[in-house]
């Protein structure tokens, strides 16, 4: 516990994490069951033909939970999709990670994801640039808009006090609403058509991608600005301000920093980090080489998404890769899940919320897990005997 | 649970109070190990530690507020269990907290009956209530307006006011936490008076802090706590020194060796200092003052008389709307704290867990925290430079810590303390300001505290300490500013009476203070011969004095 810094494992975290996917997906099973017509039928007979019942939610079960696995790690291709899948929630969840640390509950990243998203479509589809250049304008430009648009939420907590939190929740709606109106517009609505969408994103803007997959720039990128990330925050005096900040703005307050300045500089960090995930959905090829047009819906719940992932990824980016690799593959398998098992798709997001909440909380799994209790007990339960200091 | 009271009918002389072989434990900490204390009525026991020795935990097992892993309660020999303050009340015991359990917005009648409100049908009756309150304080001439709002009363009066409370709730037993650490010595003196008036009674007084001179001022008897333990008692004529030891378990001295001053050209100058609080209340009132290099200015005064605003003002934290600081000529006025920082200041805040350092931060990471820019190259930490600065600081200041990566939190007060006070420290600096620099420091580090202040005024430094422990004040000024509701009621030599002292912080001005001092010293002086002529006749028929003379 005292021991921050160096590469001690915290194996009891691993461990509870571990068990808490292990209840999620036991959760998720019980689900399955019940919500299954034809197998939750079975049940009439549980005690007469036992093997019914429970071959039936075993069928199920398994073949649902193997459509899991193969649409997330079977194979190149399914690999690829969770790739795909886990980078912008990646960048997202790096950037609320980090408000975290500085003692910021950035739940705005959807909102500067879809202005992320907005700038690169348009830089995308309206500017005609060499190969390469235009990829790194429209990049820039996505990342500068999530900044800029996390920066109003740090300007204003900065300046007024204003509470980040509402301040975020409101800039969410704000963006959704501009990007709703923006796509009714000449500058972003395709010729021809009359459904909110936009052209296709120029070849030149789209991030290159292993021929015939999902693996795309945006992966990379998305661990390069982890490892950024990490640079910034451990070896940096920005971080070191910011990781001050967020831990006892007073006593850095005292100790001659800005608490107001750096309260900007994480949001605008934040920000940027969310908007890269915008940029990654609007610029990222699909499997058919281009990028989906942008759509009111192309961000999905990215932004809020990323929330659990920081959460999860205990605002660490290693975690947050992790984290982010692990919704990844979710939600790529939950596609296979639902095309292949006929399971809902919504079980996914079921099993992420379970997996979150016994995360989450600790407690929950060391109470269910009698083993792991009796584990801790061994450990700092040692009840010292009277007369140990007095010696 | 069932409660069982001691037998003693109301009226009688109350019986012994015993604590029996008391043991209480936190995770891996024995906060209590086989406390036992006899409490006797007719008897001023003293219960004297260190920060974090125990006190407190065993008081608030006593109180019902915690409830022992071991051992028992006895009253009159009839073992007691309190699982809550009321039946520790009801019980007989009253407690004065070190904060004052007070409702603010409510009057002195209104808090005296909270808890156990007269009336009938749930209907409060306010007169029984005043009526109540003015009899107490006419029985113990504790004098309180029954009609006052406590926020609008004075510390000490609100202290009046708890003790009333603990009264009227009949305690037979009265436990005083700290009750000291916010009075001015004569409000103490006060203090005092009540506490002998209300043991001569027939009241049993528990009198916890870690003032030696009170103790022996006071004290029938003393029992002494070091890390939970009782340590043994010590006779009420023993020497402050030797309780020091007993408490610290090696010889301490209490006084600083240092060299008369050498002051060079002033170093801080402030003029005209003003400062506003945010609800509009003037709390630093256009103080001038100035600090020479090579000397130590203490601030005196009762806490909260404006002395914490003018520090932080100094640094910058606090806004200050009129006035000027000039540090070595130049006018800081203006510059952000980390400006003043870097031109040479250096503080160490009054309350250090809130503003000293950053407690889950690592040792090395708070040795660096205002100065993390000397330690880094384009904007990268030095890594290997910021572990070397933390080897050679935590051996040079004595920092007890596992490692450099231990986090603060995790240290002792003291060793926090000296976390504190070797980052600045360990810096090139023009001007120290150092607010309560020893407060919750075990007497031991004191001591080399101290001693390291001293060293960097003989450097050249100008220090400003701001300090409400007339012993502090006393061990390191060189001068002695004295504050009171925020003016600088005077500026005194360091050789300046404790009366002296004491009247000025209630703020009586300089002259005056001497003047009303040099009377009550005559009247001392009689006291004094009085007791020396009662001493011989003492020796003479073969008994022992029953007080100690002091001062």
């Amino acid at each position: 516990m005292a021991e921050r810094r160096g590469w001690a494992v915290p194996w009891r975290d691993v461990l509870i994490t571990l068990l808490a996917f292990v209840l999620a997906f036991v959760v998720g099973a019980v689900l399955m069951v019940v919500s299954d017509a034809e197998v939750s039928s079975q049940f009439a007979y549980l005690f007469t033909a036992p093997s019914l019942a429970l071959g039936a939610s075993w069928d199920k079960v398994s073949s649902a939970y193997a459509a899991l696995f193969a649409g997330s790690l079977g194979g190149i291709g399914p690999i690829t999709e969770t790739t795909a899948q886990a980078a912008p929630l990646i960048c997202a969840g790096l950037g609320v990670g980090l408000a975290f640390r500085a003692g910021l509950f950035n739940i705005g990243a959807q909102g500067q994801a879809v202005v992320g998203a907005m700038v690169a479509a348009w830089i995308g589809f309206s500017w005609h640039l060499p190969p390469g250049l235009h990829l790194l304008v429209a990049l820039a430009g996505g990342v500068l808009a999530g900044a800029l648009w996390a920066g109003i939420a740090g300007v204003l907590k900065a300046r007024a006090g204003a509470h980040e939190v509402i301040v975020t929740i409101m800039l969410n709606y704000v963006a959704t609403g501009l990007l709703a109106f923006a796509l009714t517009t000449t500058a972003f609505q395709r010729p021809g058509r009359t459904d909110p969408i936009s052209p296709v994103v120029d070849w030149n803007a789209t991030m290159p991608r292993l021929e015939g997959t999902r693996l795309h720039l945006g992966f990379l990128i998305a661990l390069l600005a982890a490892a950024a990330v990490w640079f910034l925050m451990e070896r940096t005096t920005s971080g070191f301000r910011v990781k001050a900040v967020g831990l006892n703005p007073d006593a850095s307050r005292t100790a001659g920093m800005s608490v107001p300045s750096t309260t900007v500089l994480a949001m605008l960090l934040a920000g940027g980090l969310a908007g890269l995930a915008g940029v990654q959905a609007a610029l990222g090829p699909t499997v058919a080489g281009t990028p989906t047009p942008l759509s009111a819906g192309l961000v999905g719940s990215i932004g809020f998404d990323a929330i659990t992932v920081a959460l999860l990824g205990r605002s660490r980016p290693v975690g947050t890769v992790l984290a982010g690799l692990l919704f990844g593959a979710l939600h790529a398998g939950g596609l296979a899940m639902q095309s292949q098992a006929g399971t809902s798709a919504e079980l996914t997001t079921v099993l992420q919320a379970l997996i979150v909440l016994f995360v989450a909380a600790p407690a929950l799994v060391t109470t269910v897990v009698p083993f792991l209790r009796a584990r801790r007990a061994s450990l700092t339960g040692t009840t010292p005997t009277t007369g140990g200091l007095s010696s | 649970m069932s409660q069982i009271v001691g037998t003693q009918a109301p009226g009688e002389v109350p019986g012994r109070l015993r604590l029996d072989r008391i043991t209480k434990v936190f995770g891996s900490l024995v906060a209590n190990d086989q406390v036992s204390l006899d409490i006797d009525p007719g008897e001023i026991h003293c219960l004297l530690g260190e920060n974090g020795a125990g006190k407190s935990t065993l008081m608030n097992q006593l109180y019902g507020l915690l409830q022992p892993d071991g051992g028992q309660i006895q009253i009159d020999g009839v073992p007691v269990r309190f699982d809550n303050p009321r039946q520790a009340i009801d019980a007989g015991i009253g407690m004065v907290h070190q904060h004052f359990m007070l409702v603010d917005v409510f009057t002195v009648a209104e808090n005296i009956v909270l808890g156990r409100e007269p009336g009938t049908a749930g209907v409060l009756n306010l007169r029984a209530a005043r009526q109540r309150v003015r009899e107490l304080s006419r029985r113990y001439r504790l004098e309180v307006d029954p009609d006052a709002r406590v926020e609008d009363l004075p510390i000490g009066v609100q202290q009046r006011v708890e003790i009333l409370k603990a009264l009227s709730n009949d305690a037979r037993y009265l436990v005083f936490d700290e009750p000291t650490a916010v009075l001015t010595p004569q409000e103490t003196d006060e203090l005092i008076e009540v506490m002998r008036a209300l043991r001569d009674e027939g009241r049993a007084i528990v009198f916890i802090t870690h003032k030696l001179r009170e103790v022996r001022a006071i004290a029938d008897r003393i029992t002494v706590i070091r890390r939970g333990a009782v340590v043994g008692e010590a006779p009420p004529s023993a020497t402050e020194s030797e309780l020091a030891e007993m408490m610290v378990g090696r010889a301490v001295s209490l006084t600083v060796a240092k060299q008369p001053p050498r002051p060079q050209g002033p170093r801080l100058q402030v003029e005209g200092l003003t400062v506003t609080s945010p609800d509009g209340v003037v709390v630093v009132d256009d103080v001038s003052l100035d600090v020479a290099g090579g000397e130590i200015v203490c601030v005196a005064g009762v806490q909260g008389n404006g002395q914490t605003e003018l520090a932080e003002a100094l640094l910058g934290t606090t806004a200050s709307n009129r006035g000027r600081i000039l540090l070595d000529g130049a006018d800081i006025t203006r510059r952000d704290p980390r400006g003043r920082l870097r031109s040479g200041l250096g503080f160490v805040p009054e309350d250090r867990k809130a503003d000293g350092f950053v407690g889950s931060f690592t040792v090395a990471e708070n040795l660096v925290l205002n100065h993390v820019e000397s330690f880094s190259r384009r904007g990268v930490l030095q890594l290997g430079r910021i572990e070397e600065n933390a080897r050679r600081l935590t051996e040079e200041f004595d920092v007890r810590t596992q490692s450099t990566t231990t986090s603060v939190a995790s240290l002792s007060g003291g060793n926090q303390q000296k976390v504190v006070l070797a980052r600045e420290l360990s810096r090139p600096l023009a001007l120290l300001v150092a607010s309560q620099p020893t407060r919750g420091v075990d007497v031991g580090a004191i001591e080399f505290l101290h001693q390291r202040i001293v060293a960097e005024r003989d450097k050249g430094t100008a220090v400003l300490i701001v300090s409400t422990e007339l012993d502090e004040v006393a061990a390191l000024a060189d001068r002695v500013a004295v504050m009171f509701r925020g003016r600088v009621v005077g500026v005194v030599d360091a050789g300046t009476s404790r009366e002296v002292l004491g009247l000025m912080m209630a703020g009586v001005p300089h002259e005056e203070a001497l003047a009303a001092a040099s009377v009550t010293t005559a009247a001392e002086e009689e006291a004094r011969l009085e007791a020396e002529v009662a001493e011989h006749v003492a020796e003479l028929t073969g008994h022992e004095p029953q007080e100690e003379q002091h001062g």
